[in-house]
């Protein structure tokens, strides 16, 4: 089994006790709203859109340390990003989750995951994946509102 | 009556216990979930399908006649477990949740109109609130809820009011977060001087205690076999003769009728009306094994078994962790089951079932189907330690010793 210092890295439990860019956009802002139906966590997920940049992100919401943590560094990641770049980050993402394959497609910027990489070690423990996609589901969602 | 039980026996007897992860034991506490099986009903269904597995009901050769003979004998089984008046009113379904869908999509169907009451308790578990949910968007039915006081029992101080005029009250025996153990016999008589059915979802129920469907004087009682060492794929719905007789059918297909005509069909004799197409056969024999060792052991001895191992989780974990834990449902072991739900620490459920697992500790982390009363509690999710004849002290201790280790990672 592998060890849960693979899964409660320091920088997770960091984001964990202090989440960033926690709190709610008004409209226009885009909004979702996620659950993962197996525990009951709940995650609202606000992106203000201006032009073609993800101005600010913010994030509502209950759940476990792998899916606060994760929310957390995501809306540190997209802020500021273009569209395009996003998309990328969460294809990234996904890809590192195990739940997209990894396409060589010219056209995607390339993006750096960063301290979301601490992440990583959610693959050893599969139940918990959900959890760590959660916020980035809804952010998708939260896109196409 | 009651023999003294060798419970380190019985937990032998589950050969799931006695397998090792990473040079550890497993510390099952998740039987509120689904239980573990013991070799007498796992021997029972393999040596059915090894030798005596046929078609039930349908077929003149003496193999098929052996495997009706199994099937039916299991449902004899079950009609004295739970002191049913008859076998023909003891209908197998998928499950718990089938028998309430059952129950609503049939009764309530042919019964209930537009302004029609349905009482539920704010306990209740999805299967006893998603049907009656849907009936409502179809029919206009009007849903009440029986509070709880804050000690997790139902509130009765109201019921004459919420009563009023109520033609069903569906509510849980015993609560699977709470482990609250309500007064059925009671809120029958209640539901009858208003007029009304009593449901009782016995889920948690019937695998922890002495059911007596004739003392409650229920009308309809579910409960699912997995939850009561039994195979999962088959529940049952018992269900008074009168009542079952009235209803209509709800699936349709093979077995259940009687005659099938080009314009229409008629239905057969209870139990055969509920239960169409081929039935799970493997599984009711798998039943019956378990209800013979259920009853080998004695009811009243497992609810013995179970209420000092629930004090004994209670003391253990408080003493241990004092404010630091907080743990949902009655104090007292008199109302409630094996069934711990708490919060500890601020540290979420699914962060406390993980280091957890990393000491073989198996609790569930969520809502436990039970949304509604996640929100009386103010959680959206708890952790549930859940006890049955296989547990020990030692699993208790294990549990407390095992949750230190959330404190270490966490640093609370």
């Amino acid at each position: 089994m592998p060890g849960l210092e693979d899964l409660y890295r320091e920088i997770i439990l960091d984001h964990y006790r202090s989440p960033r860019n926690r709190g709610e956009l008004p409209p226009p802002a885009h909004k979702a709203e996620g659950h993962n139906p197996l525990c009951g966590d709940e995650i609202t997920v606000f992106v203000q859109v201006d032009g073609d940049l993800v101005s600010d992100v913010k994030v509502s919401g209950q759940g476990c340390s792998i899916s606060q943590s994760s929310a957390s560094m995501m809306s540190q990641a997209i802020k500021g990003k273009s569209l395009d770049e996003v998309r990328a980050l969460v294809h990234r993402f996904k890809v590192m989750m195990s739940i997209e394959e990894d396409g060589d497609d010219a056209d995607t910027p390339a993006v750096k995951l960063g301290d979301l990489e601490a992440l990583q070690g959610v693959v050893k423990f599969p139940v918990r994946i959900k959890c760590a996609t959660l916020a980035w589901n809804t952010l998708v969602e939260a896109l196409e509102a | 009556m009651s023999h003294s039980v060798d419970w380190s026996a019985v937990k032998a007897d589950f050969p799931v216990l006695q397998r090792r992860i990473d040079g550890q034991r497993l510390v099952y506490l998740d039987s509120a979930n689904t239980s573990q099986k013991p070799n007498s009903v796992i021997d029972t269904m393999a040596d059915f399908m090894r030798h005596g597995y046929a078609p039930i009901n349908r077929s003149a050769y003496r193999l098929a006649g052996e495997a009706t003979d199994a099937f039916e004998g299991a449902r004899t089984k079950v009609q004295r477990f739970i002191n049913a008046p008859g076998a023909h009113e003891v209908v197998f379904t998928k499950n718990a949740t089938e028998s309430l869908n059952l129950i609503a999509a049939t009764w309530g169907r042919a019964n209930l109109r537009r302004g029609d009451v349905v009482v539920l308790t704010h306990m209740e578990h999805h299967a006893n609130i998603v049907p009656w949910h849907m009936l409502a968007a179809e029919r206009g039915i009007e849903l009440r809820w029986i509070p709880l006081t804050a000690q997790g029992e139902l509130d009765l101080s109201d019921l004459d009011r919420l009563l009023k005029g109520a033609k069903v009250v569906s509510f849980t025996a015993m609560s699977n977060v709470l482990g609250t153990i309500t007064p059925v016999a009671a809120l029958c008589k209640a539901a009858h001087d208003a007029g009304a059915l009593a449901i009782v979802d016995a889920c948690q129920y019937v695998p922890h205690n002495i059911t007596d469907v004739q003392a409650w004087d229920a009308d309809f009682v579910t409960f699912s076999s997995h939850k009561m060492v039994g195979p999962s794929g088959i529940g049952v719905l018992w269900g008074r003769e009168s009542l079952l007789d009235a209803m209509p059918p709800f699936l349709g297909g093979g077995n259940m009728i009687a005659d099938v005509k080009l314009d229409g069909f008629t239905c057969a004799e209870l139990p055969a009306k509920f239960e169409a197409g081929t039935p799970p056969i493997v599984e009711a024999v798998g039943l019956g094994a378990a209800v013979d060792y259920l009853a080998n052991i004695g009811m009243a001895n497992v609810r013995q078994h179970e209420m000092h191992l629930t004090s004994y989780a209670l003391d253990t974990l408080t003493n241990r962790y004092g404010d630091d834990i907080t743990i949902h449902g009655p104090r007292n072991p008199e109302v409630r089951g094996a069934v711990l739900s708490f919060a500890f620490r601020d540290i979420h459920p699914h962060d406390i079932s993980q280091v957890l697992d990393e000491k073989n500790v198996c609790v569930r982390a969520g809502h436990h189907c039970a949304k509604p009363l996640m929100r009386l509690l103010g959680a959206n999710a708890t952790a549930r330690a859940s006890f049955y004849i296989y547990n020990d002290e030692s699993d208790a201790d294990a549990l407390a010793d095992a949750l230190d280790g959330a404190s270490d990672i966490f640093g609370l």
